[in-house]
């Protein structure tokens, strides 16, 4: 395991800004795993220690494949996780959106850049990334749909689902986004938390990334094979919004079967207590997102259901 | 009239309104234009408020004069605007970002969709926006090249000193005016000041501006003042200048002054060690229609932008 200095930034009155990097093996520039870059995303900082703990114990067995350098970098962005901010401290903008970044620009895209041009020759990307809404997935693996994408590669971390996403204009700032434009096998692998650490789902997600890492021929390591993916379309989720603001019950949780009509949470009146609206199921399937904050407004996203799919 | 163009209730015992003022001719004819002055986007942005209450103020003291229908939209963010707060409290995205929304989204998704179908239709749109709160802003227009042959007559009757004609990006297409631009409504997205602040200078005169192409448009028959005529630029002459040092920036300049080659134009300094860090001089010729406010920078901050000559 070698330690190298990614990006250094000086700030007025704290310690240096550093991004670190954690390198296994030599020769091509195989993977690369980075962890948070917004600073709730606790549960990425967490799997990306794990996977650093693993590798540096497989390395130490001689269990890195020959002319192969994997890089991890455990987080980008410890100034916010510092100080309990989910954005850049100083002025409030997401480093995750100013890829590919612009080395004379402004502090969070030379931050971006400086990160860039490090990671953007690796064949394979893979980020532990956080949802701009707030919710628990099933863990699964995303891909951004730039013409670039790869699902059958998705499909080796053996992680129960392959979610693949039409980029808004807002999602080409993304480093998923932008590695796959440098010609990266990008991959963004959800799990169940960000702010909070869910062992079983962080657990599942090292032992996903060790799986493709060994599928891919760059370590050697015995792992349960994992599960065949389902390769969905993120508009085939059928989303359920809320007609009601309140403090918000759940009934179903995510990787829950549902029929139509079932019970997915109620809305409760905050002062009196009431069920003000029962949320129902409009389709058979299984719950893929849920929203999981005590209260809510009207029009929020608290489910996403994928239809018709029995577990 | 004031009218409600989307609400959305909060989990406890309020609900968000977005708000609109419309104003109408005395006598409608049918064929009335429309133009929608929306602000307050960005929630530190507040220049737009003065505009807004004069606009208002001076079509009522003169209805007679009104020709069209004027629609006010003075907070399309009013939660951020009532806590200082740039984006949406609870929300990641930059509420300009998300535009045209989307009716079976996330609340700001649908608030943003239900704004669109309010403005749809208008016959030319005024966003107005301040900056934020490091940097101040001459009154300029900003518009993509795209649309700049249908907009640029438009914004030289504005009042603005800058109109500033810049590349098209993908992220950009999702703001409100690229979403009205591409929806045949006329939309110019102006810039003025600083963030947290009210620059009346500016105010009233952009205000000024808004009549006079008020009236070239036939929406109003009052007398209005003579406009002056904006220096027209693409991004080739500007030149940005961004902090190499992270301290304290004390500006040596004034905004929208002429600046020559090797000018000083400020100090980064370091109030521990009572050292300047870095010393700032001009590398061209030209104004500063963009100055650093805020003064604590990091490497990568945005000292001034300078609209100029060739630079070295
Ligand atoms: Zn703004």
């Amino acid at each position: 395991m070698k330690k190298d200095i990614i990006y250094t930034l000086k700030a007025p009155y704290r310690d240096d800004f550093q991004i670190h990097g954690y390198r296994f093996g030599k020769g091509e520039q195989a993977a690369c795993i980075i962890g948070p870059m917004r600073g709730n995303e606790v549960q990425q900082l967490y799997v990306c220690s794990q996977v650093i703990c693993k590798l540096a114990e497989l390395e130490e067995k001689g269990a890195i494949a020959h002319n192969k350098e994997i890089l991890v970098i455990p987080c980008v962005n410890h100034y916010s996780i510092n100080i309990g901010k989910r954005f850049w401290p100083s002025d409030n903008t997401d480093i995750n959106r100013m890829f590919p970044g612009y080395e004379y620009g402004e502090t969070t895209q030379r931050i971006a850049a400086g990160l860039f041009n490090r990671v953007k020759d690796y064949t394979y990307g893979i980020q532990f990334a956080s949802f701009y809404m707030q919710g628990e997935f099933i863990p699964h693996v995303r891909m951004m749909d730039t013409g670039h994408q790869n699902p059958s590669l998705a499909n080796l971390f053996g992680l129960p689902y392959v979610v693949i996403r039409k980029p808004e204009p807002y999602d080409t700032t993304t480093l998923n986004y932008n590695w796959q434009l440098w010609n990266a096998n990008a991959f963004s692998l959800y799990t169940a938390a960000t702010d909070r650490i869910d062992l079983e789902s962080a657990s599942q997600a090292v032992a996903g990334v060790l799986r493709f890492l060994t599928r891919m021929g760059m370590v050697k390591y015995q792992g349960h094979s994992g599960y065949i993916a389902s390769v969905i379309q993120e508009e085939e989720l059928v989303t359920v919004n809320t007609q009601e603001a309140g403090i918000f019950r759940a009934v179903k949780n995510t990787n829950e079967e549902v029929k139509v009509g079932d019970v997915l949470a109620e809305i409760l009146h905050p002062y009196e207590g009431y069920v003000k609206m029962q949320i129902l199921s409009p389709v058979d399937g299984i719950v893929f997102f849920a929203y999981n904050e005590p209260l809510v407004m009207e029009n929020t996203v608290i489910f996403k259901i994928l239809a018709k799919l029995h577990k | 009239m004031i009218k409600t163009v989307v609400a959305s209730a909060l989990p406890v015992d309020e609900v968000l309104h977005i708000k609109k003022h419309r104003m109408e001719p005395i006598s409608m004819s049918g064929e009335n234009k429309r133009l929608c002055i929306v602000t307050g986007i960005h929630g530190d942005e507040l220049e737009g408020q003065y505009v807004c209450y004069e606009m208002i103020k001076r079509i009522n003291a003169h209805k007679e004069n009104l020709k069209g229908i004027v629609d006010v939209y003075p907070a399309l963010n009013p939660l951020g605007l009532d806590t200082i707060t740039r984006g949406i409290p609870k929300f990641d995205l930059d509420m300009n970002r998300i535009f045209p929304g989307n009716e079976n989204g996330s609340m700001v998704e649908y608030i943003a969709s239900k704004i669109i179908d309010d403005i749809t239709g208008a016959d030319l749109c005024i966003d107005i926006h301040s900056s934020n709160i490091y940097l101040k802003e001459i009154p300029q227009v900003r518009i993509s090249e795209e649309s700049a042959p249908q907009l640029i007559p438009l914004a030289l009757k504005l009042n603005v000193d800058f109109i500033w004609v810049h590349s098209s990006i993908t992220v950009l297409e999702s703001t409100l005016a690229h979403t009205l631009n591409m929806l045949k409504v006329p939309t110019l997205a102006l810039e003025m000041g600083v963030g947290m602040r009210i620059t009346r200078d500016y105010c009233e005169q952009v205000v000024n501006g808004i009549f006079h192409l008020m009236k070239d448009q036939g929406i109003w028959e009052g007398e209005t003042t003579e406009v002056r005529a904006p220096i027209i630029s693409t991004d080739g002459k500007v030149h940005f200048i961004n902090a190499e040092a992270s301290g304290i920036f004390v500006p040596a300049i004034q905004h929208w002054k002429e600046i020559k080659i090797g000018q000083h134009m400020g100090d980064i300094i370091d109030p521990l060690t009572g050292c300047v860090i870095q010393s700032i001089d001009s590398p061209c010729d030209g104004a500063v229609f963009t100055l650093r406010e805020y003064p604590v920078v990091y490497e990568g901050s945005l000292i001034a932008r300078i609209l100029g000559g060739d630079c070295i």
